[in-house]
């Protein structure tokens, strides 16, 4: 584009429809993925929005800032928006643009399917947040859903929430999770059905290893919820008594239900942060990942574990010795396989030459945040532990350990080093590396003190706090912690703006990297490939780049 | 025990970080929260001990292995090591043991906490959890109050807990003391049980820890241990029926001839409503609105008015009674002692 | 480096994946395994748990007609593909149409179980937990099968308009592994609901 006058940059109202146009009806799967981050970086803003709110409001006891209904709204909202709204559609987004192009297709294996589920999502979030104006029932009980993430009944049922808050919070769950599954699906039969010749399953990239576990855990975890919110429909609506304890039914039974998608969930969640931590620790280490047979058994222990671990966000409900005994014992032995994918990092890591770019020091954050994170889990999950730290500012802590400070961090990594593909720019490591250090700094102070108020008694979910807790002090280190965070946040947005118009030509392979994506130009052409690669082995360009000594050589 | 929970154990240092924490999981007054306490001290070694080892062995292997311009050809990669399956035994196997030993500690605790005997001269108290109080039942002693659980404490030799049997009339709710044990889900149309034994006399603080409303935040708990007299003496007094007060002998009627009587209880009159708590000694607690507020005349007052000014969104509607009664209903609900 | 993907020189003989088609439709199968399944153990778990109102042994009897009609869709589906892989197109359209017919017997059956039920029984959802597993469970199922044979009636007007050819066995296919599926569900509602249940 020239730029002979650069006050009239005019750009025809014909051309923006078309763009707009190509946008909304593309098939493309570099496009979705595109629109499916940049929708939840949306959200990710405002429900970073409804975090502040709350911090502000616990910052001292007795606060006024905001009323409880308005909080209990807060917590409801900002837990859902970012499990369903920025959690699922940024992973699926990043898994979208990348899944063909690491196994040489095309496009995924049904591009209508991949639009539908991105629009139904889409929609799906817009009605959430839909429920602020519409949401005020008969009694004008509610505008957005109170009821918590998790929606216990029969706090849902019709006599404790009244209007139409709770079935707004159904619906938009309902359709996103049509649209989970849809792109699970399209991630399977892509991985199935179209890899490039020569690119045996044992010689996918790990990321693609690890979608695909995630894919499948999505058609058994998140059906449970879709069944769970049809039979509180139906109670809601219909006079079913599902839940309805007046009528003999069973509050646990909804517990069991969400947590037999809630809990797989997180690891859908986590798995994708793994997946780029295979991808760009091995690249800024300049090694080959260490045990990818093991990295590819621990992922499927993982993914099979994960589904029996439920209860052990019920410990406290009344499951019996038995019972808690057994959650207990399945959650412990899941960190097993974590714990190997750790020392795998680290043996990867070993001997290697480190370059500690933007994308690098956000990958070691996560390391260390994962370990501290993982540690705190198998703290909770001595069920005896539990019955003190569950449902306390513990727990808080620690999921937000895992969800800011393990998979936020790597969906920051991957950002910084995939963004130069996707946009054919670098972002600025200089704005970059401000964008880290303010985050961890905000990161740690927030999360870090967050474990105490839990340790002293202070449980969740409450808008309001007494001042002889002893619990002040900490809260409003944590709160201080939250405008470090914001302030990184609007950073790394302004980077990724300003990168796009004036960062540096990335060209097709800024890091020096060894899997297929990286042979193609920055972006890639809208056919990915114009001739279907075949692949020898793990790592393709360093096959190319190193004829003398290529990977077939020694792969186990 | 452990050295840490000897050196918890305390008086002094108990009472110390009570008075500024009175909610300390790391404070245990009971058996329950001593048992957790113990096996937590355990956990805390074993976890710790894990993250010094990988993250020392983190921090070396970055420092160690950081690519520095002086000493390296950029151009030159460094030797590949594609795995090794002794190495990827050896961190299976270890964190298995390691798993194995917490494991078979915290089935132990479980088990002892859950399946232990009761003893004959416990006393049962049946909670029902509300939106947003406590109902407490003293099934043996005909006893039914609120928000304020009166326990005997539990000496050594004279081993007198209190059995917890619980459920919940509308959502669900938890009960959490942290000093004397762990929380207990309070479900509907569910039967929960839990037990205490505070070994010294106090008040002991926590609140609702399942959230249940608008007004979870202050469904506080207030448990009182009190030694053998003065829980007998509380015992006594509680089973007397309401004080009848000629000097709020109208408020008495006002509070009749309202709707009050059809959400609360005062034995001995026509109130017998089971919504709302149990007043028939209400003035002889410390607190009203689940722990919330002070229990003073003004307070009552201001409360009776209109309870969304203490707890917006409590199931209370405000009784709009003019000036003259609500002075009145005042003096009567004070004269309940 | 420049933007060159790797091309071998001597390409791979045999490179042989999955079709997308089939891959696809049981991953649909596997998460509506899921859902079904949930619906089964609330079913399972709530049995006898009623507080008042019929339970299945007053009001249910074996849907034996039904149940014969469904399972035998099942195998005058798999001869309609087979057919059409053959190109025999008429017969692929009888076939078709034997598998809707049956189809519509069963929920025609279903209906009329339902109307004996709602208005002679007593039984609706709202009436106990039984009422509420069992109209749920088995709506669920129905649901399913209208949805199946929504698809089969539309690909036998296709096959009536003689636009099928043996080309297209695998997508006829992909739908019989669908309609495999709906019998197969109901052959664990039926023990489920009608044999351990009553």
């Amino acid at each position: 584009m020239t730029a002979t006058n650069p006050t009239a940059v005019q750009v025809p109202p014909r051309r923006v429809l078309e763009l707009i146009h190509d946008w909304v009806t593309t098939v493309d799967h570099k496009k979705i993925g595109l629109m499916y981050i940049g929708y939840s970086l949306v959200f990710l803003v405002i429900a970073g929005f409804e975090a502040l709110l709350m911090r502000v409001q616990l910052a001292i006891p007795g606060n006024t800032f905001v009323s409880p209904q308005v909080f209990n709204r807060l917590f409801t909202m900002h837990g859902t928006t970012m499990v369903f709204f920025v959690g699922m559609p940024i992973l699926f987004g990043f898994g979208n643009y990348l899944v063909p192009l690491m196994i040489g297709a095309r496009d995924m294996a049904f591009p209508r399917l991949n639009a539908f589920s991105f629009w139904i999502s889409a929609f799906g979030g817009v009605l959430l947040y839909f429920s602020y104006l519409g949401g005020d029932g008969l009694y004008g009980a509610g505008s957005a859903p109170d009821v918590g993430w998790f929606a216990y009944a029969p706090l849902t049922a019709h006599a404790f929430s009244p209007g139409h808050s709770t079935d707004y919070w159904t619906l938009a769950l309902l359709l996103s999770g049509v649209g989970s599954i849809g792109t699970a699906l399209n991630i399977v039969a892509t991985t199935l059905s179209m890899r490039c010749p020569g690119m045996k399953l044992n010689r996918m990239p790990l990321l693609v290893w690890l979608y695909l576990v995630v894919s499948m855990m999505v058609f058994i975890a998140v059906s449970p919820l879709t069944a769970a919110q049809i039979m509180l429909v139906l109670d809601r609506y219909l006079g079913a008594h599902f839940f309805d304890t007046q009528a003999g039914g069973s509050a646990v039974l909804w517990m069991h239900f969400f947590w037999i998608f809630g809990h797989p969930e997180v690891y859908i969640l986590v798995l994708p942060a793994f997946a780029f931590a295979n991808e760009i620790i091995p690249v800024f280490s300049r090694k080959a990942i260490f045990g990818y047979p093991a990295m590819v058994a621990a992922t499927i222990g993982i993914g099979f574990i994960s589904l029996s671990v439920w209860a052990h966000h019920m410990f406290t409900v009344g499951l019996g010795a038995w019972g808690n005994t057994f959650f207990t014992f399945a959650t412990m032995i899941i960190s097993v396989p974590t714990g190997i994918k750790i020392f795998n990092w680290l043996a990867t890591l070993w001997g290697g030459r480190i370059h500690f770019t933007v994308a690098m020091m956000f990958a070691v954050a996560f390391l260390f945040q994962f370990l501290i994170a993982g540690l705190t889990g198998i703290m909770l999950s001595v069920a005896p532990f539990d019955w003190q730290l569950g449902n306390s500012y513990f727990v808080v802590a620690h999921f937000h350990y895992v969800l800011v400070g393990a998979i936020l961090f790597m969906i920051f990594a991957a950002f910084y080093y995939w963004y130069p593909k996707m946009t054919g720019r670098m972002l600025s490591e200089k704005l970059g590396k401000w964008h880290f250090w303010l985050f961890l700094i905000g990161f740690h102070l927030t999360f870090d003190f967050m474990h105490v108020p839990g340790i002293l008694g202070m449980p969740r979910r409450i808008y309001t706090y007494e001042s002889d807790r002893g619990w002040m002090i900490w809260n409003m280190i944590v709160s201080s912690g939250a405008a470090f965070q914001a302030v990184a946040s609007l950073l790394f947005v302004f980077n990724l703006v300003w990168s796009f118009f004036k960062g540096a030509v990335a060209g097709p392979d800024p890091w020096d990297a060894w899997t297929l994506e990286w042979s193609t130009t920055s972006p890639p052409p809208p056919y990915n490939f114009a001739v279907t690669p075949t692949v020898d082995s793990r790592r393709p360009l360093w096959d190319l780049k190193h004829p003398e000594d290529p990977d077939s050589s020694y792969e186990m | 025990m452990s050295v840490c929970s000897v050196w918890l154990n305390e008086p002094d240092l108990i009472q110390a970080v009570a008075s500024g924490n009175p909610t300390n999981i790391f404070a245990p007054v009971g058996t329950p929260a001593h048992l957790i306490h113990g096996l937590s001290m355990l956990v805390l070694g074993i976890v710790s001990a894990i993250f010094l080892v990988v993250a020392g062995l983190l921090v070396f292997v970055l420092l160690r292995y950081r690519f520095r311009p002086s000493a390296h050809d950029a151009t030159e990669e460094p030797v590949q090591i594609y795995g090794s399956t002794q190495i990827e035994l050896s961190w299976t196997v270890i964190p298995v043991l390691i798993v194995v030993i917490l494991f078979l500690a915290t089935a132990r605790v479980i088990f002892s906490s859950e399946q232990g005997q009761k003893p004959g001269n416990a006393l049962d108290v049946n909670v029902i959890g509300h939106q947003f109080w406590w109902e407490y039942r003293y099934p043996k002693l005909s006893i039914v109050t609120a928000n304020e659980l009166h326990v005997p404490v539990s000496n050594p030799a004279q081993l007198t807990p209190t059995y917890l049997t619980m459920t919940s009339a509308d959502t669900d709710h938890s009960f959490w003391v942290p000093r004397l044990a762990g929380k207990m889900d309070l479900i509907p149309n569910k039967i929960n049980t839990m037990w205490i034994d505070p070994r010294s006399a106090g008040l002991y603080l926590g609140q609702c820890a399942q959230y249940c409303g608008t007004q979870h935040a202050k469904m506080l708990l207030r448990v009182y241990a009190d030694t053998p007299a003065a829980f007998a003496a509380w015992v006594a007094h509680q089973r007397q029926p309401a004080v009848e007060d000629p000097q709020a002998a109208e408020g008495r009627a006002v509070f009749e001839h309202n709707a009050c009587i059809s959400c609360h209880t005062v034995t001995g009159t026509v109130a017998t409503g089971r919504f709302g708590p149990d007043l028939t000694h209400v003035a002889s607690r410390d607190t009203i609105a689940s722990g919330s507020i002070l229990n003073t005349p003004a307070n009552i007052r201001a409360f009776v008015d209109n309870p969304a000014h203490f707890k917006p969104g409590a199931l209370m509607p405000p009784m709009h009674l003019n000036d003259h009664d609500l002075d009145l209903v005042t003096t009567y609900l004070d004269s309940l002692k | 480096m420049s933007g060159v993907a790797v091309i071998r020189d001597v390409p791979i003989k045999e490179w042989n994946l999955p079709s997308r088609g089939k891959v696809g439709m049981a991953c649909l199968i596997a998460a509506e395994s899921a859902i079904f399944i949930i619906f089964v153990v609330a079913y399972v778990f709530y049995l006898g748990k009623s507080l008042n109102g019929p339970t299945p042994r007053d009001v249910l009897e074996l849907p034996i007609v039904s149940t014969v009609c469904l399972l035998s869709s099942s195998i005058t589906v798999h001869f309609a593909v087979s057919a059409l892989n053959h190109g025999k197109r008429s017969l692929c359209s009888l076939w078709l149409a034997a598998t809707v017919l049956l189809g519509s017997i069963f929920l025609a059956g279903t209906a009329r179980e339902w109307y004996q039920l709602i208005y002679h029984d007593g039984l609706t959802i709202q009436t106990n937990l039984f009422g509420t597993t069992f109209y749920s469970l088995v709506g669920l199922h129905a649901t399913h099968v209208v949805v199946g044979l929504l698809l089969l009636s539309l690909v036998l007007i296709f096959s009536l308009g003689g636009q099928m050819g043996a080309k297209h066995t695998e997508r006829l296919e992909v739908l019989s592994l669908y309609w495999h599926f709906v019998d197969a569900v109901w052959v664990v509602v039926f023990l489920v609901v009608y044999v351990f249940g009553r």
